[in-house]
């Protein structure tokens, strides 16, 4: 799966936590809580999601690495099965 | 024969709009079933009914008016011998979460009946949003729009389905004029309303209750070590939240000092047996509400997962219902995601405390003579001084605190 792909269907999941989201806003190389001001619940919201959608485990203390949108595509790109 | 009443869905609560009816006339009502939904200062509420019945008569048509508090909206014919009953948890005073439903005899006059559906205004050219509509925004638009003190509902969105975009905020800002309107515009009224019915609220539980602070550093590191050694062992839709401990610490806690959990009615504490902890949720558009969740102390760990996000979503999709609204016998609130170490908040009325959580800092730490780095958590309470005292307030930090020492107990 090319990386414009998974952010594509990483930038729907993120609509889906926060449905108010314009994605073209979203600067990919900040913070996805700090931008969308999303709390415990969103965030967990979106790991599932993402989880769901790539068919990935993601453990915990993996959370650190999905903390921006490029982070998030760069981690998924190299867990997801091709 | 009983009538269906605007309820009061908490202490801030003076006025309603009937939105929607769930049920016609002639139709049965179970106890407990959703048949209306009523906008409030707050959200859109589900309201369900205390009794079993029938839907005698619609009084109020959806679409209306804003309505008083306890105004008759539907007349139900209740079953054969079957008692008018009050919503669960307790029986609110005038001043209180009011029950739904009250006997017909005891009612004041009704209002007049519209025999149509009262049309609804049609909005101005230059409001964009409804009263009540969700204005659809982007956040980082929504910030953007309050650095530059733009009123976003004033704006006619060009994204997608209507939505603000960050363009259109920056134009807005631009193309102003220099004096503000004289009247805002309906969807600004709506926040208005919000925050009326907010500052009502808590000028009243400062102006009535003489709260007392207490705050105490509980150490985490049994609770965040058990909770990341389960959460290892959970596929990621069976994950457990830190804040979820925390809740069921508090209302466990409540087990070992009642006199916290319950309201402050006619002029005395009245403790509720069952406990049902509100947590605060903060809405995307500003404001919060705190709905309930019932018997918190006897669900488990994953029951009260499952029940707290369900009530984030909720709360934040405008479905709540209206047992969550009243019910709350006490409320816990947690800044700790936004980086505060402490929140000492305002009683919301008539309950008698307040719990608060901050965030969880590594910290040097006394254990046993040595200074070590470990996880705090600074735990907070707010006591009504006319129910409790300090002596009561300091057992229950103190309880809260050994419970989430054996996090394999909650």
């Amino acid at each position: 799966m090319k990386n414009e792909e998974i952010k594509s269907k990483v930038l729907g999941l993120l609509a889906t936590v926060v449905p108010e989201l314009e994605p073209a806003e979203l600067a990919p190389d900040k913070s996805i809580r700090d931008q969308l001001d999303i709390d415990s619940v969103d965030f967990l919201n979106l790991v599932v999601g993402l989880s769901k959608t790539f068919g990935i485990e993601i453990p915990e203390t993996d959370y650190r690495h999905i903390y921006t949108v490029d982070s998030c595509v760069a981690y998924i790109a190299a867990h997801a099965k091709a | 024969m009983t009538d269906f009443l605007m309820p009061k869905l908490g202490a801030d609560m003076t006025q309603g709009r009937l939105i929607e009816w769930f049920k016609k006339p002639g139709e049965r009502i179970a106890r407990g079933e959703v048949i209306a939904v009523v906008e409030t200062d707050k959200a859109n509420v589900d309201v369900e009914s205390w009794v079993a019945g029938t839907l005698e008569k619609i009084l109020i048509a959806p679409g209306g008016d804003w309505l008083p508090v306890g105004t008759p909206l539907a007349v139900i014919q209740t079953e054969a011998g079957a008692a008018v009953a009050a919503p669960p948890a307790f029986v609110a005073p005038p001043t209180a979460a009011a029950p739904i439903v009250a006997p017909t005899a005891a009612m004041p006059p009704v209002v007049p009946i519209p025999q149509q559906p009262a049309p609804r205004a049609p909005s101005p050219e230059a409001a964009p949003v409804e009263a009540g509509e969700r204005v659809r925004i982007s956040p980082i638009a929504r910030k953007r729009a309050v650095d530059l003190g733009v009123d976003v509902a004033a704006i006619k969105g060009s994204g997608p389905q209507g939505r603000i975009t960050l363009d259109d905020v920056e134009r807005a800002a631009r193309e102003r004029p220099a004096v503000p309107p004289a009247s805002p515009a309906p969807a600004a009224d709506k926040r208005q309303r919000m925050r009326d019915a907010i500052a009502a609220a808590m000028a009243r539980s400062k102006r009535e209750i003489p709260h007392y602070y207490l705050a105490t550093t509980i150490e985490m590191s049994k609770a965040l070590a058990w909770l990341t050694e389960t959460n290892a062992r959970l596929s990621v839709t069976e994950r457990l939240l830190a804040g979820v401990l925390l809740v069921k610490a508090s209302a466990l806690a409540l087990r070992e000092v009642p006199e916290l959990n319950g309201f402050w009615i006619d002029g005395r504490a009245q403790q509720s047996e069952a406990i049902h902890t509100g947590v605060a949720i903060s809405l995307r558009g500003g404001g919060l509400v705190a709905p309930a969740i019932h018997d918190a102390d006897k669900l488990t760990l994953p029951e009260l997962m499952q029940r707290f996000t369900d009530l984030v979503a909720r709360a934040r999709a405008g479905s709540l219902k209206s047992s969550e609204m009243t019910d709350p016998t006490i409320t816990i609130t947690s800044l700790g995601e936004r980086g505060v170490e402490a929140v000492y908040g305002v009683i919301y009325p008539p309950q008698l405390a307040l719990v608060g959580f901050g965030k969880v800092v590594d910290r040097p730490w006394a254990v046993d003579g040595a200074v070590g780095v470990r996880p705090l958590v600074t735990a907070t309470l707010s006591g009504d001084h006319r129910a409790t005292d300090g002596h009561r307030g300091a057992l229950y930090l103190d309880a809260l605190d050994r419970l989430l020492q054996e996090p394999e107990k909650l």
